[in-house]
């Protein structure tokens, strides 16, 4: 119960501690770890791995077709009338069945004031098939704006490797406090005011329905993340994130940590767009053996291609188990 | 609530950081009110699609998903832009350009809408009010002067569709594959898709005086099919969004 709620505090925006006592068997781990011979050999299999030049993008490629396919069936169902999923990411039918954004659904009824029962079962249908999912896996699986953003962070990276551009990170928790802004403007206003920024509905809609002039601020937001702050909108900016990220917080699906397999490098919190989730993999950072990453994790996998002893991987709780 | 910042730097980097996104979130909350000024200023007056509630609930309810879009079958239903503020992604219809003439019968809009900001109890189109045609260019109008009517209606390149029950009872096709011959013109009574919503009436009581005027009824729906049919260079009959009738 406390890991949740500690889990859920790093995702509004507090910063992960170093833990101040470890379960018996973290202890052992930590101890043997410690150890001068135990640090030569991490050295010396980094230093290897390094030379080897280990690198796959698994689950990149499949996430990227993921996002593409998701959104094309959309494109399509409308465009060529193959009628699977008809609507925009916002709210849409899946075969016939509501299915609504959860974000979109709670800012239309906070501004509306109503209970709009079809949004009920569209949300409802939604909140299944993502906490199952794992949450804020919308975002790496799903969201369009996440992949331009994916592409932006690689030329920023390029960038800021050659010292042209320098990262500026914003605190974690600005997301919280836009998340409360936003909530209370819809009330405040009756209008769904987030929604007029929100570059996924924007995007969701332009590629079904035709480029708008709302683009430019789509563009204007990949800017920001190419030249001056790195995952601006995802890290710090965005409320949808956020809503999945509650939702993910109870799921079955998790990357997990073995910290005896770990060697502390650190690779994995470079590639991570939330390393926050990642703290545990700094040495001393683990309070227990197996740890499964928190809610703000997008289950994007790239943690899981970039780790050289397979210390983090996806698991489904209770099937892993099974199998 | 120092440990909410994180440890802190001798470098000022955290103080820093604090502004930033002071600065950038307020930016972005800043950005999101922006949609308030085209709303306030009434830049966009839209005639909404039928069944669509009171305008201020409609921007709320509407999840801008554009499912209406999509059933719609003469593609009368666009979704607003930046310049709509919070109108962004909610529909409209241009009625000069493509008017909403009830070719679906059943109101598909509103049976595809998901959260009723098109209205759900309305179940027939002469149930409803998206506003009302006026007489905005009187002197345009070809039957006020006793004239007749030949040709397409619009002109050949016009792309508008609209269903002719006497051509196809199912399928709309484009106006300008529907050229007209008429003595005395009546193209906005003849295409109305409302019985009893327009009519023309004689301007004198003299028989021999071949001008009539159009005429608005209480039944006007407002669907704009007067408005996008009108062969005059500016229409004579034009949509006011949400008007209420008066005799």
């Amino acid at each position: 119960m406390k890991k949740l709620l500690d889990g859920f505090l790093v995702m509004l925006g507090k910063t992960p501690v170093r833990p101040e006592t470890y379960s018996p068997e973290a202890q052992a781990i930590l101890d043997a770890k410690r150890t001068p011979a135990a640090r030569e050999e991490r050295k010396r299999l980094i230093a290897e791995e390094k030379a080897a030049g280990h690198k796959s993008h698994f689950w990149r490629n499949w996430r990227w077709i993921s996002i593409i396919l998701v959104n094309l069936l959309f494109v399509l169902s409308f465009r060529i009338d193959i009628q699977v999923v008809e609507g925009a990411l916002t709210g849409s039918r899946f075969v016939g069945f509501h299915m609504a954004d959860l974000n979109s659904a709670l800012q239309v009824m906070l501004a509306y004031k109503h209970v709009v029962i079809n949004l009920v079962i569209g949300t409802s249908t939604v909140l299944f098939l993502w906490w199952l999912a794992g949450g804020r896996t919308f975002c790496a699986w799903v969201c369009p704006y996440h992949l331009l953003a994916e592409i932006a962070e690689q030329i920023h990276l390029k960038l800021a490797a050659k010292g042209l551009v320098k990262d500026h990170p914003l605190h974690r928790g600005t997301r919280s406090v836009l998340y409360v802004i936003f909530a209370l403007l819809a009330v405040a206003t009756g209008y769904t005011v987030f929604e007029f920024i929100s570059p996924v509905g924007i995007l969701s809609r332009a590629f079904t329905y035709g480029a708008s002039i709302a683009l430019v601020w789509v563009g204007f937001l990949l800017l920001i993340e190419v030249f001056y702050s790195r995952r601006f909108w995802c890290r710090y900016i965005c409320p949808i994130g956020m809503t999945y990220g509650v939702v993910g917080a109870f799921s079955p699906v998790k990357v997990t940590y073995d910290m005896e397999k770990c060697l502390h490098e650190g690779e994995c919190r470079k590639v991570c767009m939330v390393p926050h989730v990642l703290s545990m993999t700094r040495m001393g950072y683990a309070d227990e053996a197996k740890m499964d990453i928190g809610a703000d994790c997008t289950r994007c996998g790239m943690c899981v291609e970039v780790c050289p002893t397979k210390a983090l991987k996806f698991e489904i709780k209770g099937l892993s188990k099974l199998l | 609530m120092s440990k909410l910042f994180g440890n802190s730097s001798p470098d000022g980097e955290e103080r820093r950081r604090f502004l930033r996104s002071v600065l950038w979130g307020g930016a972005m909350a800043t950005a999101s009110l922006l949609g308030f000024i085209p709303v306030v200023k009434r830049w966009t007056e839209r005639l909404r699609p039928p069944g669509a509630i009171v305008e201020h609930e409609f921007l709320a309810a509407c999840i801008k998903c554009g499912q209406c879009v999509q059933v719609c079958p003469v593609q009368a239903i666009k979704l607003g832009d930046a310049k709509d503020g919070y109108g962004l992604g909610v529909p409209y219809i241009d009625a000069r350009t493509q008017a909403c003439d009830f070719s679906c019968d059943a109101l598909q809009c509103i049976l595809a809408c998901p959260t009723g900001a098109l209205n759900h109890t309305l179940s027939a189109k002469e149930q409803v009010h998206m506003g009302l045609a006026r007489l905005s260019n009187p002197d345009g109008c070809l039957a006020r002067q006793g004239k007749g009517f030949k040709g397409q209606a619009r002109g050949a390149n016009f792309p508008g569709i609209h269903r002719y029950a006497e051509v196809d009872r199912w399928k709309p096709i484009p106006i300008a594959d529907h050229p007209y011959d008429l003595e005395s013109c009546d193209l906005c009574v003849r295409e109305c898709p409302i019985k009893g919503a327009i009519s023309m009436q004689p301007m004198t009581d003299d028989p021999a005086d071949r001008r009539r005027t159009p005429v608005i009824a209480a039944d006007c729906t407002g669907c704009g099919m007067c408005e996008m049919i009108c062969p005059a260079e500016v229409p004579v009959l034009t949509i006011e969004p949400r008007a209420v009738w008066r005799a």
